[in-house]
């Protein structure tokens, strides 16, 4: 038996819709409005003074490769959930393209085997919609749910099959599965490599419109719409598909959303220098483009933010930038860009800011008991010192990777303490 | 001298003053070449060139430039060295400069592939070309060449006739054409216009016969034909009759304007046959100068920076 109480912290608990300093106690695995008698008695009741700092619900990513089965040189479970708790995170949700890809039972099950013997965070591994995400035939989505995934996506891959994608939707619903799409129209997207425009014509590198991604938004809406099944857009990067989403969920589909934080820090010009750490998909865009997911954070449209925490080698990452392959880590930086570019510039207040990485994410995904720090609920929580300025240095990245844009930036507001299920998993005061 | 550069990577890098140091200094060289002399500058100096795309005149070009600076000059054939056993670009980069190589020349089909090397060695890395980025020697030659026969280059109406999209030259001839005051423009189909062109200042005209009368120099680019595969171009037959320049559209050119064209020519596509061979054309001229570019270049850059 053990017990925490944190004292004098200021709780920001979008679930309860609370802002206010007070003590918060846990015990075991447990948020508890008071200690039991034993507990009591035996006095193991660790105090922690919260003074000056704020507490949150646990965060939950939804979205983020932790490469393990098959990549172990790119991250693994005990890697990557230790970067994760480095920001806050206290669980995550694993993309199924892995080697072998997680399309059968035995992979999900070995995930969560391993999560629980080397990862110290929950781990949901989120299923492929179609047998090798190859987009022809559905993967068994049915044992999938049973043996524990949390949604289904092709994510990397866009099924360019609106046939497939309609069989996905409409099966995926007796599950109650959301169907979480990538989406990105192959023929024109190319072998793009960044966003079309300006700066790719002076870089002279091929470039991905937006309307790669706005055409499949728009397709999938309209499945979704047609088959009344729960869709999830992954990492939104244009102003075209913010709208298209927000006149959607104004008919009242089905549809949910995310955005990372990449996509409301940095626009294309980030790529000039040809740091390969800067090739994303989709690609980092125009200031248009943060103007507009900004104003869909703020209004709703866009509920959740995630990392989409994507480990390179450095071997990949040291090639030309068109050979360099997509993706940059995010684990750590998250919670930071969040408060410096949403909080400090006034988009969203903290309580909005939070429940898009807490509350929000919970609902979406249906976690019990997660991503609120109500009595009762595990005790996944995050504190974070508003004042703490740090540097993000490649040094001190924990992921097995440092594919970050983010290395050298200055940040205020920083992690000191991650909790999953009671135990402390990261402490720094 | 205003000119304090380790490497050259981009026209885009390089200033009006830049430019004019370069164009007084190929004049220099021009002379020394024409004299056929060698001459000292770069005396004990080391020059690899490391091509991973064919090439004749640029390759060549710069291996008589350096000789008649007087370094020593050696050629990497990538076909012949451990590339083909799978040496990242970096590590043959990195053994290079252990050799004590002074300058690098490099050719690449991805574009930075020259800023990522600047930026990670000492040793003067010259860009001959990075995918559809720019190929600074020869947009430096091309502005040389048009000085030549203009003498000036200010408010001079270029244009340049082809698949701009994938076109390294047409961006390194853009941006010191635009830097030196002169006005450009650019003739292709639409699928060979890359996006917001027009925000590099130039100005578009899809219908070749709307334009060509009206510029004092026209500069042809040469058409691949695997662009048709990538359905770009329905048939190269339609390209020919909307954009070659063709022995009708040489009447309409003006009387004074000259004709340019990067090498190698596909006579017959791109260009007449007997139009590229015409009074008007400098093309033979353009390689001669390209010469003297370079030597202008390898002896400018700042080995000490």
């Amino acid at each position: 038996m053990f017990g925490f109480k944190i004292k004098n912290i200021r709780i920001i608990d979008p679930s309860q819709n609370k802002d206010m300093v007070d003590d918060i106690l846990i015990e075991n695995d447990f948020i508890v409005n008071k200690f039991s008698e034993k507990l009591d008695i035996h006095n193991e009741i660790t105090v922690i003074d919260g003074t000056g700092k704020i507490v949150i619900p646990g965060i939950i990513d939804i979205h983020s490769h932790l490469r393990e089965p098959g990549q172990e040189n790119k991250e693994t479970i005990y890697t990557g959930t230790r970067s994760a708790v480095k920001g806050g995170i206290t669980t995550v949700f694993c993309m199924p393209n892995t080697n072998p890809y997680i399309d059968n039972s035995t992979v999900v099950e070995s995930i969560l085997f391993r999560a629980k013997k080397e990862g110290i965070i929950n781990v949901f591994p989120i299923g492929c919609i179609t047998k090798g995400s190859k987009g022809i035939e559905l993967a068994e989505i049915g044992f999938l749910k049973k043996s524990g995934i949390i949604a289904i996506s092709d994510d990397g891959m866009s099924i360019s099959n609106s046939g497939i994608m309609k069989h996905a939707l409409e099966y995926s619903k007796m599950f109650n599965l959301p169907v979480i799409s990538h989406c990105e129209d192959k023929g024109l997207s190319g072998n793009g490599v960044m966003n079309e425009g300006k700066n790719s014509t002076i870089l002279g590198l091929r470039g991905i419109p937006r309307q790669a991604e706005d055409i499949i938004v728009n397709r999938d809406i309209m499945l979704a719409e047609l088959t009344n099944a729960h869709l999830h857009i992954a990492h939104v990067s244009t102003f075209g598909a913010v709208d298209l989403i927000r006149s959607a969920k104004k008919k009242g589909i089905k549809i949910t959303a995310e955005t990372c934080p990449h996509y409301f820090t940095l626009t294309d010009e980030a790529v000039k220098s040809y740091n390969t750490n800067t090739k994303v998909n989709p690609p980092l865009r125009e200031q248009i483009d943060i103007e507009a997911i900004k104003y869909g954070l703020s209004d709703g449209t866009i509920d959740c933010i995630c990392t989409d925490h994507a480990p390179h080698t450095i071997e990949d990452k040291n090639l030309p930038f068109d050979l360099a392959p997509f993706g940059i880590i995010g684990f750590e930086t998250m919670l930071s860009l969040i408060l410096n570019e949403l909080v400090d510039k006034g988009v969203l207040n903290l309580l909005q800011a939070i429940a898009k990485i807490t509350t929000n994410p919970a609902k979406i995904f249906k976690l019990k008991k997660r991503g609120s720090l109500k009595i009762g609920s595990f005790a996944d929580l995050t504190i974070i010192d508003p004042n703490r300025s740090f540097k993000f240095e490649e040094s001190c990245i924990l992921s097995k990777n440092k594919n970050s844009p983010f290395i050298g930036r200055q940040f205020k507001g920083c992690v000191v303490m991650t909790m999953v299920s009671g135990k402390i998993v990261w402490k720094i005061f | 001298m205003s000119f304090d550069f380790k490497d050259l990577l981009a026209i885009k890098d390089l200033s009006k003053k830049n430019l004019q140091t370069i164009l007084y200094s190929t004049q220099c060289c021009k002379q020394i070449l024409m004299s056929g002399e060698k001459t000292p500058i770069l005396v004990d100096k080391n020059v690899a060139i490391l091509f991973y795309e064919p090439s004749t005149r640029t390759k060549n070009s710069f291996e008589i430039a350096a000789k008649r600076l007087s370094a020593n000059v050696i050629n990497i054939s990538v076909n012949t060295s451990s590339v083909v056993k799978g040496e990242s670009i970096t590590d043959t980069v990195k053994t290079l400069e252990a050799m004590r190589i002074d300058y690098i020349i490099i050719r690449h089909s991805s574009a930075g592939i020259a800023n990522m090397l600047a930026k990670n060695f000492k040793v003067s890395i010259i860009n001959a070309g990075d995918g559809f980025h720019e190929h600074p020697t020869q947009g430096l030659l091309d502005l040389y060449t048009i000085y030549e026969y203009k003498k000036k280059i200010k408010d001079l109406k270029v244009l340049i006739v082809g698949d701009i999209l994938h076109s390294r030259v047409a961006k390194s001839n853009i941006w010191a054409l635009k830097t030196m005051g002169a006005e450009v423009f650019v003739s292709g189909p639409p699928t060979f216009i890359p996006a917001n062109i027009e925000e590099l200042g130039v100005t578009v005209f899809h219908n070749l016969d709307d334009i060509i009368d009206k510029v004092d120099v026209v500069n042809i680019l040469r058409i691949q034909s695997e662009r048709q595969k990538e359905n770009l171009l329905p048939s190269l037959r339609e390209y020919i009759s909307l954009y070659q320049l063709n022995k009708k559209r040489l009447l309409n050119l003006k009387s004074e304007a000259i004709i340019m064209h990067p090498g190698p020519i596909n006579r017959g596509i791109e260009i007449d046959s007997e139009v590229a061979d015409s009074s008007k054309s400098v093309i033979n001229k353009q390689v001669t100068n390209g010469i003297a570019v370079r030597m202008s270049i390898l002896s400018l850059l700042n080995r000490d920076k």
